[in-house]
């Protein structure tokens, strides 16, 4: 059984197990704008769509994106930020989102997470979806334990439980002595672990994440990638991952979805295959950066002329 | 998909890292006490320094007095009941008409950064008030309530309310969009992105209008107090007015001290308070 579930109109609070009783989130069903979130159930395989062609056509994806266009403003100031894209992103799987500039990858994750409303197309998310930025977004205010409980709380998890989970998602993140520092006590890297922890603490069964690594140094980045990827396979996370940075893609996607730009369309798709451990510095992943970046390169010359 | 686990690697970075705890040895606080107040101690000598010179030069000698016959006269006023009996009646004066201010103040901005057409209608009837020299309004207060304690009050609520509205407004107004961001992503809608997002946000720009509320707050109050005569309620600002009609310059300037010192100890509390909040959150250099 497939069922997508409007999140957007899941109310604040709700249960940990969301993703198992949709009838009683309240959702409008097919009255909601755009369709955006009224996927009817059983309609999350979309066949259609041409750069989506999630492994294992018999699944339902866990996140599908059909036809979604996105104007911003209207008559002759309108910009077109996104063409018509559509992805499948099968549960559990790790998708990598490049282009260059204007490409709209920003502009995509804002609508997955419900944050704006597609123009036209439908987005169709099984279960909850999380969020993480470029910059960790912690609450300067809290500690970094109070951060991560503050994403319990707004889900309705009772106090005892919550600290015991906060517990546990800081040593998941290797930060259990720091539960009381604050932001700007800890380095970068720390702070993007914590809003990682934060995130994992929405219980998300998607991750959005949106160039979450692109303010750190490379030493740094290069042992996140290899936390995320232990961390994902802990729990089957499925990701949608934004970068700029192709090797990064390479190093860490299922599969590698390389976008055009003003439109943002999606134009390759390049599937990664599974063989051992990966390295940043490998030369398989080199080797597939090497044709991804070639790819950009044309898109960007289409630009340049 | 088998990846070493590192997390001595990790652990190794982050104490790289972090910034060394670099706190000073024994004597570090009182060196930091010294250094915090011997500016100010110089500031008064040189401001009795010149008050003294003033005075030898015999300019209006028949009224002027020297620092030292003010001080004495200060010391004896702090010797008898009388001094602290008004500082009392002016201070819960203060108190109270602080705290109507501050829950005025702060209803009002919550429900005009909420509200956009209530915005538009006295957002700036707000900044308009706070311009508004207060003692205009005391003939105004006097009119309505006669010479009463709650005119003035009402005096001391429309000097800092505005100040605190606003405060208020404006931290919520520059809630950063990121972490708004964050929180509708975690699910905080309406009340609870108030409480645990926009409220915590706006705290240090809130405390600002309060500090300045404050300050709006003790000017009112002397305003009102020197104009309204309120019987078997004898204040600071009676008692400066009857130094004033007596011409006892040494009286008045004993008062002026006090009405001053309370102003800056007060202030200084909420300067600590607003210090405070801004290094919890990392919003000082380090070195401060």
């Amino acid at each position: 059984m497939s069922l997508s579930i409007g999140r957007r109109s899941a109310p604040p609070g709700t249960t940990p197990a969301a993703s198992a009783v949709p009838a009683a989130q309240g959702n409008p069903g097919p009255a909601t704008p755009a369709g955006l979130a009224a996927a009817p159930a059983g309609n999350g395989s979309t066949a259609a769509a041409p750069a989506g062609g999630a492994r294992g056509s018999g699944i339902a994806p866990a996140l599908s994106v059909s036809e979604v266009s996105k104007v911003y403003g209207a008559g002759r100031g309108a910009v077109l930020a996104l063409d018509r894209v559509s992805l499948n992103v099968a549960p559990g799987e790790f998708v990598c989102l490049i282009g260059a500039s204007g490409c709209g990858k920003s502009t995509l994750l804002n609508l997955v997470a419900g944050l704006d409303t597609p123009s036209s197309g439908r987005i169709s998310v099984q279960g909850r979806v999380a969020l993480m930025f470029q910059e960790p977004a912690l609450f300067p205010w809290l500690t970094a334990g109070r951060n991560i409980d503050v994403a319990l709380r707004a889900r309705g998890v009772a106090k005892a439980a919550r600290t015991a989970r906060t517990r546990e998602l800081l040593e998941t993140v290797h930060l259990a002595g720091f539960g009381r520092k604050r932001p700007h006590e800890l380095s970068g890297g720390m702070r993007q672990r914590v809003a990682l922890a934060r995130a994992l603490a929405q219980d998300a069964d998607v991750l959005l994440m949106d160039e979450p690594f692109g303010a750190l140094d490379a030493m740094t980045r290069d042992l996140l990638h290899d936390e995320l990827e232990r961390i994902c396979a802990e729990r089957t996370l499925t990701v949608l991952f934004v970068t700029h940075n192709v090797r990064e893609a390479a190093r860490l996607g299922d599969r590698v979805l390389v976008m055009s730009s003003r439109p943002g369309r999606v134009i390759e798709e390049y599937p990664v295959p599974r063989t051992g451990p990966r390295r940043i510095d490998s030369v398989q992943v080199a080797e597939l950066a090497g044709r991804m970046t070639d790819r950009l390169r044309e898109e960007m010359r289409r630009h340049g002329s | 998909m088998a990846v070493s686990l590192q997390p001595a690697e990790i652990a190794g970075l982050d104490n790289l890292e972090l910034r060394q705890d670099r706190s000073g040895g024994p004597g570090a606080a009182a060196r930091r006490l010294w250094a915090a107040a011997w500016p100010k101690l110089l500031a008064i000598a040189l401001v009795l320094a010149a008050w003294q010179l003033v005075h030898l030069t015999g300019w209006k000698h028949y009224v002027l007095k020297g620092p030292s016959t003010v001080l004495s006269n200060l010391w004896q006023q702090m010797q008898g009941a009388m001094l602290w009996q008004i500082i009392g009646v002016t201070l819960r004066s203060a108190i109270i008409g602080y705290a109507l201010a501050l829950l005025i103040g702060s209803v009002i901005g919550v429900l005009v950064a909420r509200i956009p057409p209530l915005r538009a209608a006295v957002g700036s009837i707000i900044t308009g008030l706070q311009t508004m020299p207060s003692i205009a309004w005391v003939p105004f207060a006097i009119i309505i309530f006669g010479q009463s304690s709650a005119a003035i009050l009402f005096v001391v609520i429309l000097g800092a309310a505005p100040s605190i509205a606003n405060g208020l407004i404006n931290g919520v107004d520059y809630t950063p969009p990121l972490l708004l961001r964050a929180g509708r992503t975690m699910g905080l809608r309406g009340i609870a992105l108030y409480r645990y997002l926009v409220l915590p946000a706006s705290l240090p720009a809130y405390v600002a209008g309060m500090k300045q509320g404050w300050a709006f707050a003790w000017r009112s109050l002397m305003a009102g107090e020197l104009v309204v005569q309120i019987i078997g309620q004898f204040s600071i600002g009676q008692q400066l007015d009857v130094y004033q009609q007596n011409l006892d310059f040494a009286g008045a300037t004993s008062i002026i001290i006090v009405i001053l010192v309370i102003g800056i100890v007060v202030d200084t509390l909420f300067t600590k308070a607003d210090l405070a909040i801004r290094r919890r959150r990392g919003l000082l250099d380090a070195a401060i």
